[in-house]
Order: structure tokens, then C-alpha cells, then sequence
């Protein structure tokens, strides 16, 4: 016991089982979602005329499913693994993991229930109702006192790089998450904000925002920072670029919500503020695209022969190229344009397919086979299908978004030369139509590799073992 | 906004730009005591980190954009209550009402203070008020009837698709739940052009009230055989019979015969044609619950002159 120990402490790699198989059902779901309220864009008779599958509905739980459900259990999976990997020690508690599984599952099968029944709190990215906002809180803090509790008990001199970012999302998370779902109870299923009008807004977005920079991108960097240089097998290119881009990515971000209200109720100093700190996050966010891609150096020849390294460096391109996007998108007279348009959710898809997407799920091919003892997954080649099935999907979609928003814009603002609007709001949407076709059909390639990864993992999960792993524990899976 | 916020404002900003630029300055030098290039010596997991200097392209990047901000915020109203060097302001902030509004415009016309809202309404009426002025010199039945003002009329058009389409429909057709086909020549309010003005000036209040308290389920039924029957529809006789002598309560408003009264904006029964829904559940929900109609008042949004060529797009769709 005390001689493997050394060589590889008995981690728990039940909980990251089981988040990791999750991640791939409920990405799946999501995505799924997702595509069918495309198809709704073009064919709205797709919802049948049953109210529990109109747009409105469905909308919030595509969002909640594919940030909280996907992106969240690749989250749990991902940090519970590298937090015990890179500090030489298993979990603080195997019971808070636990918990944190099966209460996490809770909130999301609670939101697969209360959204498409229509209990919303009517909070963008935060519609589930208080009492399940009390359940994300308890099982959020459970989450907490364990990563930072197996990072006290470490068996390693530092805390590695993706640990601060894992750490840094997880607190400001449930700071955002209290501070945004502030609410009073009116019933069991019913709560009004504790803000009202302008500061409402403002609260929302500081939270919306922030969901983006810390959920989506820190917790993600704290993924890369691990599964890329593991995959690659190189060293982090810079250890002075992570300190400067973590500080200056975490302390920039929590300004940047105003830029989500230009032109709106919010006072002008706001906004300016909101702006002027976009701008400068730009560059510590690349900061991190560069460590990430730089730490390639060397091994760039792997991208041709390993597609779970394409993976990972694809996603880290989309990274770079949304958080260009983000910043000049905050430019209030680039705003004045893209605001209200689809440019707005080929940028946001940019980010969510193409970055944490795409790095969620390298890292689930990189996992699957060490968490199930297989020496590799079932099949390299459809990893490699995948990836091309991922790639293609997300250039149409954001392509066809990014078309459709920027002609929105320009007809929306056309002007006669007698004042008038040139375009109704109808013709806008017409003219949009073929654009909404385009990016259903990337939606369907999205869906489809997910499907192809689903069969993948079942196959290597089935598998007879290779070898017997260290850990005792039955998966789920 | 008192000064303790101003400063907070400005501090918590002012510092955290300094500290990104500060912990920029800090991390080009090389302090950790390990050589550029080199590994930084701990191990994770089998992951080593390297000790390579920021990219000199990054860098400079980074300088740029805290420039840049500091420009914009020494510039813009961003610090608080600290208004800028420009003096710009996107609009009138503390405004409260349209009077406000229309004062506030008219002190920084004069002043000449940089007030984006205000400046872009005195270019827009300076540049398009003369156009639409000399549209409002002819009468709206010659807008409407004479072919050589068919342009004016699409100007019309665009301003009912803008304003008036989200309610009657880009065909003006209308749709079921109170929203009037303004193509059919049936008139709730009148359709001559002057009451057409009218209505678009003032806006509409129409209020059908709910008659189950005074009438019962059954009498409502009644009613509801009765009304049917003034358009002509195949109904209970009996029930139709008993209905006839509530109708009188209805009469006050519709009229002995059903026919409404324009002057109330009672619509007229006997027509087949109908706001809410002519089925006999949509009918008798119109008389169990009432029905509250509005029509908002155009005056202040679009002013005279565009109601008037509106107008004339509105009665040009019943007056070919």
C-alpha cells in the first residue's frame, strides 16, 4: 500500500467517472436542444403547438443544460481529477463528492422539469427558481470545501497553475450566484428579484457576464492548463505569462457586465467603465491562448497524427478568436451594430462550441481511457471523424450567424432619404431565414460527432480491461 | 451620485489598471530566480512549467489597452460623477417625463451642450421635418386617391410597418384579440380621414363591459344566441327569444338593431365581422369577461405631419 502510494496515490476516480460519462449524456441533451430551437427559427411549427416545446420555454434550458448540465459536469470532472493528480493526494472527501455529484444531477433534472413548465425567475442563465437556487448554493459550497480541501492537504510543494483558475472560478461563481438570485419567496415555485429596473439589469449582467469569464473561461483555462501540456507532453511555455494573465484575467472580467447594457437605462459612467475594462481584458485573455499554444512548441508534428490534441489547440483558436471578438464587440460603436443581432450568439457559440465545447471535450477523450484502465480509446479514427464533425459544425454555425447579425444590423439602421426605416423588423427576418437553415445544419454536425463520441466512449467503457486499475471503486457508467 | 461614490468609483478603477500594469512590470523582470528559458523546477503530475519571458508583441499590446482606457475614461463620463472632458453625454439622464424631455432639449439646443440623444433629434427634424411638411400640404383623400402621390404613400407605409404593424399586421389586416383589419371599411371609430387623424392623434379607449354579474351563465347564453343571430347565424330560437330583451342593456351602446355607434367605438353586430373572434366561445367570453381595447395616441411619437401622411396610407387601403 504504502509503495504505490508513492508511485500513484489511490485517487478517487469514481466522482470524476461519473461526471466525465455525464458530461457526454447531458451534452447530448443540450446540444440536441439546441438544434431543435434552430429548426423552430425557420419551422416554428416545430413546437407543435404543445406549450412545454415553444421557443420560450425550451430556450432556458438549452442555455442552463449546456452550461450547467454539459459544461458544468466537464467542470466537476476535469477539476476534481487534476486537483488530485497535481497535488499527489486523493480527495478531501469522498462523501462531499458524492454529494456533489447527486445534488448536482438534482439541479439539473429539477431544471429539466420546472423550465419547460414555465417557473422561471426570469433571469437570463439564472431562471431556476430559489428553491433550487439554495440546492446549486449547498451543493456549490460542498464542491468548494473539497477542492480547497484536498488542495490543504497536498502533497506538492506549489498549487499548479489550473488549480488557481478551478479555484478562482469556483468562489466568484457562488459570489456571482448568491449576489445575482437574490429573491424574495412569494410561493414554492414563484420569487421577484430583490432588484429592481436599472440595478436589476446591472445585477444581471455583472452576473451574466461573469458566468461567461469565470464558468465558461476560467474553469476552462484551468482545464487546459492541464490537459494540454499533458496530451502534448511539453512544458507550459511561460510560468510569468500564467501569474500575469491569471491576475489581471480574474480582477479585469468582474468590470466588464456594463458592456452587455450600452445604450439602454444604465447611467453613461457605467457603461464607459464597462467598455474602457473590455478593452483592456482582451490581452490577458490571450495571454492565456498563447501560454496554451506556445506550450506546443516542439511537439507541433503530434497535431498530425493526434486528434485529442487537435482538439484541445482548435479550442484554444476559437478561445483567441472570441476573446478578440468580445472586447471590440464591447466598443460601443461596433455595439451600436451588433447589439440585438445574431452577431451576438455566433460570438457567444464561438465561445461555448468552439472553445469550451471543443476543450471539454479533448478532455474527455484524454480521460475516458485512464478513468476505465484501457490503454486507448476504441477508436482513434472516430475521434478524428469528430473532430472534423465538431469543426465543420461550428464554422457554419458562427459563419451563418456572424452573415445574418451583420445584415440585421445594417438593414435595421438603413434609413430613407426622408427618415424613414427602409426595413420593417419582417423583412429583416426574411432576409435572414437562409442564414437560420445554415446554422441548423452546422447544429446537426455538432450533434451528430457528439453521437459519434457517445458510441466511442460506450465502446471503450465496455471493453474488456486492459489492466487492472488501482482504484476499487465501481463506476457507475 | 455623492462624492464618497465618485471616489470609490475612481479608486477601485484607477487601482485595479494600475495593478494589472504594475503586475505587468513585475512579471517582464525576471524574479524567480530561475533562468529565462529554464524550468521553474516544480513538478506536477509530470507537467513542468518553463520560465520564458512575456512576448515582447503581447506587451506592448498590454500598454495599449491601458492607454486606451485611460484616454477613454479621462475623456468619457466613466469615474463617477466626473463628466468627461468632452461634456459628452448619451442623454438627458434624470429626465422623468416627455415635458422634461422636450425642455431638456430645447436648454441644450441653446446651450449647445453635447447631449447625443438631443443632437441626433435636432439633425433628424432639421433634415426630414421641411420633407414631411410638404407632404402635410395636401389633403389626405388626394394622398390616398391621386396617383401621382404614390411615393408619399409608401413613405406612409414604411411609418405604418414601423409603428403600427406590430398590432394590425404588415397587410394591415389586423388580427383576433382587438386588433382591428384597417382594409375592410368597417369602422369602429369612423373611417374619414379626419376621424381616421383622430384616431392615430388621441389614441382609442374602448371598454365592453362583463356582463355575467348582471345576466347569470344563463342569461349570458341567451345573449350570446342573440347576438349571433343579428349577422345572421343559425342559433337556438327560444334562447335567441329570451336573449332579445337583455339585449335592451346592450342596446345603450350598440343600438336598437345591433348596428353599433361610431361614436362610442361600439362595433356593429350585424356585420359578421369581429374584433374578438365571432365563435360562440369567443362571444361569450366577450360577454362574460368584458373586454378593454386601446389604441395608443400618436401625437407625441410621430407629430402632425407623419400622422398625416399614415393616415393617408390608412384610407388609401379602404378607398381605392
Amino acid at each position: 500500500m504504502s509503495e504505490t502510494t508513492q508511485v500513484q496515490p489511490n485517487y478517487n476516480y469514481k466522482v470524476v467517472r461519473q461526471f466525465t460519462v455525464m458530461t457526454v449524456v447531458w451534452g447530448i441533451i443540450g446540444m440536441s436542444i439546441g438544434l431543435l430551437l434552430a429548426i423552430q427559427l425557420f419551422a416554428p411549427a416545430l413546437n407543435f403547438d404543445i406549450p412545454w416545446l415553444t421557443y420560450s420555454r425550451l430556450r432556458p434550458l438549452h442555455t442552463n443544460a449546456v452550461i450547467f448540465a454539459f459544461g458544468g459536469c466537464a467542470l466537476f470532472a476535469t477539476s476534481f481529477y487534476v486537483v488530485q493528480r497535481t497535488s499527489q493526494v486523493r480527495l478531501f472527501s469522498d462523501k462531499l463528492a458524492a454529494f456533489t455529484f447527486w445534488g448536482w444531477q438534482a439541479v439539473i433534472v429539477s431544471a429539466v422539469i420546472t423550465l419547460p413548465l414555465g417557473m422561471t425567475s426570469s433571469k437570463e442563465y439564472a431562471e431556476l427558481e430559489w428553491p433550487i437556487d439554495i440546492l446549486i448554493t449547498i451543493v456549490w459550497l460542498a464542491y468548494i470545501i473539497n477542492f480547497f480541501g484536498t488542495l490543504i492537504i497536498r502533497k506538492t510543494s506549489h498549487i499548479y497553475v489550473a488549480n488557481w483558475f478551478f479555484g478562482a472560478f469556483m468562489l466568484t461563481v457562488a459570489v456571482l450566484h448568491i449576489g445575482n438570485s437574490m429573491a424574495i419567496p412569494v410561493s414554492f415555485g414563484k420569487s421577484y428579484s430583490i432588484y429592481a429596473g436599472a440595478v436589476d439589469a446591472m445585477m444581471q449582467w455583472w452576473y451574466g457576464h461573469n458566468a461567461v469569464g469565470f464558468f465558461l473561461t476560467a474553469g476552462f483555462l484551468g482545464m487546459m492548463y492541464y490537459f494540454v501540456p499533458k496530451q502534448a507532453g511539453r512544458p507550459v511555455y511561460s510560468y510569468r505569462l500564467s501569474i500575469v494573465h491569471f491576475w489581471a484575467l480574474i480582477s479585469l472580467y468582474i468590470w466588464a457586465g456594463p458592456h452587455h447594457l450600452h445604450y439602454t437605462a444604465l447611467p453613461d459612467w457605467t457603461q464607459s467603465l464597462g467598455m474602457a475594462m473590455s478593452i483592456i481584458l482582451f490581452v490577458p485573455s490571450w495571454g492565456g491562448m498563447i501560454n496554451g499554444i506556445m506550450t506546443l512548441s516542439g511537439a507541433w508534428h503530434k497535431l498530425r497524427t493526434d486528434p485529442v490534441l487537435r482538439f484541445l489547440i482548435v479550442s484554444l483558436s476559437f478561445y483567441g478568436m472570441s476573446t478578440f471578438e468580445g472586447p471590440m464587440m464591447a466598443i460601443k460603436t461596433v455595439n451600436a451594430l451588433s447589439h440585438y443581432t445574431d452577431w451576438t450568439i455566433g460570438h457567444v457559440h464561438s465561445g461555448a462550441l468552439g472553445w469550451v465545447a471543443m476543450v471539454s471535450i479533448g478532455s474527455v477523450y484524454h480521460l475516458v481511457p485512464i478513468l476505465f484502465g484501457q490503454p486507448k480509446m476504441y477508436s482513434t479514427s472516430l475521434v478524428n471523424v469528430h473532430f472534423w464533425f465538431a469543426t465543420i459544425g461550428v464554422v457554419l454555425y458562427i459563419v451563418a450567424m456572424w452573415m445574418s447579425g451583420v445584415l440585421q444590423g445594417l438593414m435595421w439602421r438603413a434609413v430613407n432619404a426622408d427618415g424613414t426605416l427602409t426595413y420593417s423588423f419582417v423583412e429583416s427576418l426574411e432576409a435572414s431565414k437562409p442564414f437560420y437553415i445554415l446554422r441548423a445544419i452546422g447544429g446537426m454536425f455538432v450533434v451528430a460527432g457528439m453521437l459519434i463520441m457517445a458510441y466511442n466512449c460506450y465502446k471503450t467503457i465496455r471493453a474488456p480491461k486492459a489492466e487492472s486499475i488501482n482504484d476499487a471503486s465501481v463506476a457507475v457508467a | 451620485m455623492t462624492t464618497f461614490w465618485t471616489i470609490w468609483i475612481s479608486i477601485i478603477t484607477l487601482g485595479s489598471i494600475a495593478g494589472s500594469y504594475m503586475l505587468l512590470r513585475w512579471c517582464l523582470s525576471n524574479k524567480t530566480g530561475v533562468k529565462e528559458g529554464e524550468s521553474m523546477g516544480h513538478e506536477f503530475d509530470g507537467i513542468v512549467e518553463l520560465n520564458n519571458q512575456l512576448p515582447r508583441w503581447w506587451t506592448i499590446l498590454f500598454y495599449i489597452t491601458i492607454v486606451w482606457a485611460l484616454v477613454y475614461l479621462a475623456l468619457y463620463p466613466g469615474l463617477g460623477a466626473y463628466k468627461g472632458l468632452l461634456g459628452w453625454q448619451s442623454s438627458n439622464q434624470t429626465i422623468l417625463s416627455l415635458e422634461e424631455s422636450e425642455q431638456a432639449l430645447q436648454a441644450s439646443t441653446e446651450s449647445g451642450a453635447l447631449v447625443q440623444y438631443d443632437r441626433e433629434l435636432k439633425f433628424a427634424s432639421e433634415k426630414y421635418d421641411p420633407i414631411f411638411a410638404e407632404y402635410a400640404k395636401v389633403d389626405i383623400e388626394t394622398l390616398a386617391t391621386n396617383d401621382e402621390h404614390v411615393d408619399v404613400l409608401k413613405v406612409g407605409q414604411r411609418l405604418f410597418l414601423q409603428n403600427c404593424a406590430q398590432c394590425h399586421g404588415s397587410d394591415a389586416r389586423g388580427q383576433n384579440g382587438g386588433f382591428p383589419n384597417l382594409t375592410d371599411d368597417d369602422w369602429l371609430y369612423g373611417g374619414s380621414a379626419n376621424k381616421i387623424v383622430e384616431t392615430l392623434q388621441r389614441g382609442r379607449n374602448a371598454m365592453m363591459p362583463a356582463w355575467l354579474d348582471a345576466f347569470g351563465e344563463e342569461g349570458i347564453k341567451e345573449v350570446v344566441e342573440y347576438t349571433l343571430s343579428l349577422s345572421g347565424r343559425q342559433v337556438n330560437q327560444s334562447l335567441a327569444e329570451k336573449g332579445k330583451s337583455r339585449f335592451m342593456a346592450c342596446a345603450a351602446c350598440h343600438g336598437m338593431d345591433g348596428k353599433g355607434n361610431q361614436m362610442l367605438g361600439a362595433p356593429n353586430l350585424t356585420d359578421n365581422i369581429w374584433l374578438y373572434g365571432g365563435s360562440k366561445r369567443a362571444v361569450t367570453e366577450t360577454l362574460t369577461y368584458g373586454r378593454n381595447g386601446v389604441m395608443p395616441a400618436f401625437n407625441k411619437t410621430l407629430g402632425d405631419d407623419k400622422i398625416h401622411v399614415v393616415s393617408a396610407y390608412i384610407y388609401s387601403l379602404s378607398n381605392k
